[in-house]
Formats: C-alpha cells, structure tokens, sequence
C-alpha cells in the first residue's frame, strides 16, 4: 500500500474509531446502530465498485448476492433439528460445533447450525453461484449484460418471494445473535451498539485494505487496462475473461459478507433486500462515487445509506436513488469526488502560499 | 386437458404475448434511432392505463385514451429532449443508468399521484362476466379488442415506416445515423419521434390491456423486462420477428401456469432471456453473421 | 524453418473478402513489412494472426505449431505481441503503469497474493517496475512516467504503446502502422529505433502506409490488394515491379 492510501486509511481508522465518542457527546448515540447499517451496505458497493470501476463490467443485480448470504445464516439459523437429536450424524455435527443447542423465547429446546459454520455457507454459496452464473453472463456486453444480471436478479428476487423455507413475502425473523467473542455478538441489542459499530467498522477496514491492495497489484492493473480496452489487454496476454469472473466473484462475496452481517444485526431478512431497486441503489452509490473511486463510493455509501435510514428522504426514498443517478450520469459521469479536481485544488493552494511566502520575504527585506 | 381450457389457454397467451409484443416494438424503435435500450419502455405502458383511468371518469372512454396516448407520448418526447438529446457520446453504461433512472422516477412520480392502489379501465364493451363463444371456448371480448388493436399498431406501423417520409427517414437513421444526417435527414428530430412512437404504442397497449391485468404504479419492470426477453427472441432492432416472439412468450406462460407455480411464471420467462442471451443473442430468427455487424 | 508460417489464410465479411488465401512466411531476425493500398486487407490480416478475429479458413503456424483459433492472451503469451493503429492504452493510467501492463505476461503473483499484498509479490512488483522502466528509456519517455496518458501528445502515445509491447519480451513485434500520425522527425526516430529493436534480435512483422519508412527498415515486403497477395520480395524489388507500381500509380498508361 502506498503512502496516500495508508494516511486514507488511518484516516478512516480514526473516523471510526472517534465516532462512538462524538455520537455520546452529542447524545445521539442512536444513530450509531444505522451506521452500523451503512457500513454493511457500504461494503456490498465497495464490491461492486470493483466490478464496475475498475473492470468496467455492469452488475444490476448485486442485491441477489447480499440475499444469498443474508437468506442462507437466517434460514440455517431459525432451523430447529431438535427433533433428529440423538441421530449419530446430528450428534457428529453437534460434537463438531457445526450445530448448536439453545433456548427460544419460548424457553423451548432448539438446535441449528453455528453462525460460524454458516458464514462459511453463506461465502461458499456466494463464490458457487457467481461462478455458475458469472461464466455466461460476463461473456456479454453493455445492454445484454444489464439486462442479463438485472434477469438473475429478478429470478432470485421472485425465488425469494414465493419459497415458503424462505418465509415468502414476510422474509425471516427472529434470526439468533452470533457470537463471535465472549464480549461480542452480532445483534441489535442496545447495549451492544458501541461494539457492533466497532465490529462493522473492522470489516470494512479488512475489506477496504483488500481492495486497496488487490488495485495497486498485477492483477488489479490488468483488470483497469481490461476497462480501458478489453481487446488490447486480451493482446498483452491478460485473459480477460478469467478477471472479469473473479471479479465478479470477489463483488458476489462482499454482498454476502455484507448481507450475511446485516441479517444478524436485523435479527431477520425480508425479500425487499433482494429487490431490483436494491440493486439500482448499489450501482447508484459507485456511480455518484465516481465509478473507479472506491473512496468516493465508501464515502457515499455511508452518507446516502444513513440518510435513508435515518428517513430523511421521507417517502421520495427510490426517487432519490434515481434522480442521483440520472443527474450524476448528465452532469458528472466520473463522479463527484474527482482525483484530478482535487489535484488541482491542492496545487492552487500550494501556488497560493508560495505566492504569500515570497510577499512576506519581500516585506521582511 | 380438454380443448375448451387449451383455447383458453392459447387466447391468454396471444393476449399478454401481443403486449409483449409492443413493448418490443418499442424497445426496437428506439434501438433502432439511437442504440439506446430505453429501460423505462414499461412505465410508458403503466403511464398508459393510469392516465387514461383518471380522464376516463370526466370523459367518454376513447377521448381519455387518445388524450392519455398523446400525453404519455409527450412524456416521452420530453424525456428525450430533456435527459438524452444534449449528451454527447454517451457511454452505454451511462445511457443504461440513465434510462435506469427515468424509469424510477416515472415510477415513483406515479405513486405520488395515483398512490398504491390497483386500478383498471372499464372493458372497451360489456363487463367482466360477458363473454364471446370463439370455437367452443369462452373468451372476453376485451381480449378481441387487445389482439384487434396490437394488429393495428403493427400494421399501422409498418406502413409508417415503409410508405411516410418521417417513416423512411427514420429508418435511414437506424441504417447508419451519420450518413443519414449527412443527407440532410434531422437525425435529432428522427430520436425524438422514436421516442414519442414508442412512448404513445406503449400507452395505447397499457389502455387496451388494463381492464383484463390492470394496473398499478410498479408494473414497469416487469413488463420491460419480458418485452426484453421478446425483443431479443426476435432479436433486436427486428419488429415483426418481434411479434412472434411476443405471441411464443404468451403461451409459454400460459401454458407454464399449469405446470410451475404462479408465484414462478416470471422466473421462467427470465429462465427463457437468459437461455436465449447465454446460446442465441441475435435472437431465435436471425444468422450470426447479422448479430455481428450490428454494432451494440 | 521460418519463425511464422501464414498459409492460404482467409477472412470473408459477408460477401467481402477481406483476406482472400493469403500465404508468406516470416524468417526469425527480420523485419518484414506488409504494404498495399487503403482496404487492402493489411489490418484484418493482423487481427488474424494475434488472433483478434476468426479466421474464415487457413492456418498460421508459430515454430511450427497452429496457433489459429487460440485466443489473443494465449497467442500473446507465446511470444506474438502486437501495437495498435489507434492507440488502445488506458488513458487514466499513467505511461509507467500502462508499460507496467505489458510485464503481465512475464509475472506470476495472483488474486489471493494481490488481496493480501504478500510478500514474494514485493520483489515481483519492484522487477515489473524496473523492465518498465528500461523499456521507457528505450523509446526516451522515461522522463515522463508519471504523466497521465490522456495527457501526452499523440506521438509520444504511440511510444508508450511500442513500451508496453516491448515490455511483454515479445519474440515477434507486430506494428499495425507505427508510424501514422507522427511527424517527419518523429518517423525518423521511429525508425532509427525499429532498427535497434533487430540487432537485440526480435523479428518484426509491420503493416505501414509510409514508402520511405518501408523501404528503408524492411528486409522483406508483401503487397496485398483486395485481400491477395501480388507481390512479396526484396523493398528494391519490390518498388521495380509492375504489379505493385500499377496498383499504387493507377491503371493509366502515361
């Protein structure tokens, strides 16, 4: 990483690190739990804004990856195998930790799979079905390949929609806490706020410092030469199509990872999260931030996310999305945060003080 | 299966499959003019119904239909002129968002105005129970009217096309846009025409259709998505394979409702763009080698 | 035995043929250049052998195997390497990182290796910097680095791109007319550089417009129009032939 990334790193690390303490001075220590919300979002766009930013590939449907990792912890999880106890493969998997034995409110006996164990699910499903879906998909282009993700979406949305196991339109609820350690779990408890914030933040800053790396490397230039002409990089001996699929894959991944931690903070999942217009939002926070600016796209993701969740957009919610991305893509197609604007603003600065330098040393003769 | 309930079926599927079928030939017209996939195409249809039903309570039922046709048209005429004419070279992934964004705006405008509610015209004649005896099966008469009426668009477009100047022009746009404004051809004034065209067939469709599916503010993406489907099963940019295409759809899915689920018949029909996409995207009637010079 | 052998090669557009059985070898060490008029299939005939488009029949064998109908990557990374007529660089990127492309081909590191930044990519990425470099210094750009590419004068593009190409290690070069766009001096640098590009050893397969270029770097031409082959030889001969002289001067017999 280099030097400019590591200070916007340690930027962000500070930024989370301090905000639990401005939100309790503010006394709006309320906002922190949809923050932490934004910040699950923020990291399926940071995915996306791999795909579409730096491959230059269309995805419209990234909220189908965010509901396979969210549907797969919470149905997993609300699972009860009580009834097969004492099976010798139930009670393998229960010696394994795949299983875990708990009570319900009910105060009744249930046992499904471990969060850890479907976390690794939810990951596996993700990659699996990626592929399976990104091999023909990612073969086309511009329109046919909107559409084409747009279809798959859709195909999960309405599977989501009409599968009773995946509780039809009323989605699942009453999905367990995960405990990661003794002093953290995952869920929407209040006194837990501080620490899920922290917890949320530290998977960004994972997911951000992978990206980072994964940008500045071979392969991470490969895939931006592949968005500058996919004939030419196909003639440097770069095989496009296999990038474009890991890619593809890698996005698929961060909306599982980010859907499989909201569900557990939400405690549930519903099937608007796999909605068309969830997808329309993912691509609408890359696009305002800039397409190939991963900064741009966390630090809209947050923003926008939050103010949603916050309700400020009231019942223009949808239209909001939209009005962005069509006033993003007239007025600035590179997005609002542009490298080169701030370049310039900081070389004027800099031209500016020397300018007062050279006046005071004059004065000073 | 008797022959009554499969006559049933195989008039459900002509119907939806003809508004299908506009849809798609709305999709190609602005393909055609721009290279443009206008992913709003279906909220045309939806502004269709809505607008008619509100000016159908005031006025005799035809006059709220041309009015609403007019009106969406001017929409779409608008939409052209105020979000598309004044990019230069756009990126396809700009105008796919773009259109993206027009259609939730369209969509969202409707809910503030017509709110969530399902509404539908009153049919064209008789009522819900009427019914017409066709070859031993019971059909709606508005069922004659939705095949009546896609016919006429057909036919009354390709004679546009073929016989008007705008027409003739138009596709001399789609041909090769450069060298037709070379020739004195207004290519801007062709785009907004194509939209206009396609924005007043989809209002006409989503008329002709409400009283038997009806309609409500968020019926756009679905529909556009299956007048994709069609357009690419036809393959893109051609109009009358478009019909076809969109009477084949029809009666997959109404045959499809005998077999899958309903909560399922759209996963089929996206099942089918896929398929088609993934081995056959110059569509099912088209060699290889055209798909190939049309540039996308 | 020649280092690229081109046999009956063809490319059919519909009712155009293109490429109409086209057949020349190329002997390792050689610049070897392919001339003819506007749409004379000198293009297509590129795009075939580093396989950009399908061939319609024929074959092309590379030390003696077919490499027709493998993809551009997998031709690139034996060694065929090409430029572009116009310029397919990454304009956002800066002239280092787009040379730093070409070195894709020549090293390893990975997906998960990038993910994680690990440390054997460290060394890998300091070796890619530093052939790059060398290949900037070769075409003199190496003062200008860092410069984005979409902000450099078309000239200076070009030997970017020829950078990047030599950055692959390529064993044949091909040029898709090099020196288009670019002013008397600048042709004159090009060519003193093509010439230094032999003496390291690599063959040179170059389609150009410009004679004197031609005539002055190349140790062997083909003439195609309409997409056949008419003529192939020695440049001194080649400007002495009828054919060829008949297709540049026109039919008349003044």
């Amino acid at each position: 990483m280099n030097k400019e990334n590591l200070k916007a790193v340690s930027v962000l690390f500070t930024i989370i690190l301090l905000t639990p303490l401005i939100t309790s001075l503010l006394d709006v220590n309320f906002y922190l739990t949809q923050l932490t919300m934004s910040i699950y979002y923020a990291i399926v766009s940071i995915g996306l804004c791999m795909l579409m930013g730096y491959a230059g590939q269309i995805s419209m449907g990234q909220a189908a990856f965010f509901s396979i990792g969210g549907y797969t912890t919470a149905v997993l999880t609300t699972i009860n195998l009580i009834e097969y106890k004492g099976s010798f493969l139930i009670n393998l998997l229960m010696k394994l930790r795949v299983l875990v034995l708990d009570k319900n409110v009910y105060d009744n006996d249930v046992l499904f799979f471990s969060p850890w164990v479907t976390f690794f699910f939810a990951i596996v499903f993700a990659l699996i079905i990626s592929f399976v879906i990104g091999i023909p998909v990612l073969k086309l282009k511009g329109h046919y390949l909107a559409m084409a993700t747009m279809g798959f979406g859709i195909i999960i949305y309405k599977i989501v929609k009409g599968t009773k196991i995946l509780g039809q339109a009323d989605g699942i609820s009453a999905v367990p806490l995960f405990k990661i350690l003794p002093f953290l779990s995952i869920d929407g408890d209040i006194s837990n706020r501080i620490e899920n914030f922290y917890f949320a933040g530290f998977i960004l800053l994972l997911g951000l410092i992978i990206l980072i790396n994964l940008i500045n490397s071979r392969v991470g230039r490969a895939l931006r030469s592949l968005h500058g002409s996919e004939e030419a990089s196909n003639s440097m001996g770069i095989n496009t199509s296999k990038y474009k699929l890991y890619v593809f894959m890698l996005g698929a991944v961060f909306a599982s990872i980010g859907g499989f931690f909201l569900t557990h903070y939400n405690g549930g999942i519903g099937p608007s999260e796999a909605g068309v217009m969830k997808s329309v939002r993912y691509v609408a926070i890359v696009a305002v931030g800039g397409m190939a600016n991963i900064w741009g796209t966390l630090i809209f993701g947050i923003l926008l996310n939050f103010l949603s969740l916050r309700g400020v957009f009231g019942s223009l919610d949808d239209a909001v999305f939209g009005a962005i991305l069509i006033l993003v893509m007239i007025f600035a197609p590179d997005g609002l945060i542009k490298k080169r604007f701030l370049d310039a603003l900081i070389v004027k600065c800099k031209i500016i003080i020397k300018k007062i330098q050279l006046k005071l040393n004059k004065e000073g003769n | 299966m008797n022959l009554n309930i499969i006559l049933q079926y195989v008039f459900s599927g002509i119907t939806v499959g003809s508004i299908y079928a506009v849809i798609a030939i709305g999709f190609n017209i602005i393909y055609n003019t721009t290279g443009i996939i206008n992913f709003a195409q279906g909220e045309f249809v939806m502004l269709g119904g809505m607008i008619a039903f509100s000016f159908c309570k005031v006025m005799p039922l035809y006059l709220a239909i041309i009015l609403a046709v007019i009106i969406t048209g001017i929409i779409g005429s608008l939409l052209e002129l105020i979000f598309i004419r004044h990019l230069k070279k756009p990126s396809v992934l700009q105008m796919i968002v773009i259109t993206i964004g027009l259609s939730i705006i369209l969509r969202e405008i409707a809910l503030h105005v017509w709110d969530e509610q399902v509404r539908a015209l009153p049919f064209f004649t008789g009522n819900e129970t009427s019914s017409v005896n066709i070859l031993g099966a019971n059909i709606s008469p508005q069922v004659l009217w939705v095949i009546g009426i896609t016919s006429l668009i057909v036919i009354g477009l390709t004679l546009f096309f073929k016989y008007t100047i705008i027409g003739q022009a138009m596709r001399a746009c789609s041909e090769n846009r450069n060298a037709a404004g070379l020739c004195g051809i207004n290519t801007k004034a062709m785009v907004n025409i194509s939209f206009i065209l396609s924005a007043g067939i989809g209002a006409l469709a989503g008329c002709v259709v409400s009283p038997l599916t009806q309609t409500t503010y968020d019926m756009g993406t679905d529909l556009a998505i299956k007048g994709f489907t069609v357009a690419i099963l036809g393959g893109l940019g051609n109009s009358s394979a478009a019909v076809a295409a969109g009477i084949i759809l029809g009666l997959i899915e109404a045959f499809s409702v005998s077999i899958f689920p309903s909560a399922f018949q759209d996963v089929i029909t996206i099942g089918i763009l896929l398929t088609i996409l993934f081995i056959r995207p110059q569509g099912i009637f088209r060699s290889k080698q055209f798909a190939a010079l049309k540039e996308f | 035995m020649p280092l690229i052998e081109v046999k009956n090669l063809s490319r059919y557009f519909g009712g155009l043929h293109a490429v109409d059985n086209v057949s020349f070898n190329v002997e390792k060490g050689i610049i070897k250049a392919i001339i003819g008029p506007n749409g004379a299939g000198k293009t297509t005939l590129f795009n075939l052998i580093s396989g950009t488009i399908n061939v319609t029949s024929g074959k092309v064998f590379y030390k003696d195997h077919i490499i027709t109908g493998l993809k551009p990557y997998q031709i690139a990374k034996k060694g065929i390497v090409r430029t572009f007529q116009n310029l397919k660089l990454n304009q956002h990127m800066s002239v280092l990182e787009n040379v730093m492309i070409g070195r894709h081909i020549r090293s390893k590191a990975g997906f998960i290796s990038g993910m994680l930044n690990l440390p054997n990519t460290w060394n890998e990425e300091k070796k890619i910097r530093e052939y790059s470099m060398k290949m900037l210094d070769v075409v003199s750009m190496a003062d200008k680095k860092d410069i984005t590419v979409a902000n450099l004068p078309f000239g200076q593009q070009r030997a970017v791109e020829l950078a990047r190409a030599l950055a692959c290690e390529p064993e044949v070069l091909l040029l898709d007319e090099p020196a288009s766009g670019l002013n008397i001096y600048e042709t004159k640098e090009l060519s003193e550089l093509i010439k230094k590009l032999k003496t390291w050893g690599l063959t040179i397969l170059i389609v150009e417009h410009d004679m004197s270029l031609v005539m002055d770097i190349s140790d062997d031409v083909v003439v195609l129009n309409y997409g056949e082959k008419i003529a192939e030889g020695q440049p001194d001969k080649i400007q002495k032939n009828k054919k060829v002289i008949k297709i540049y001067l026109g039919d008349d017999d003044a």
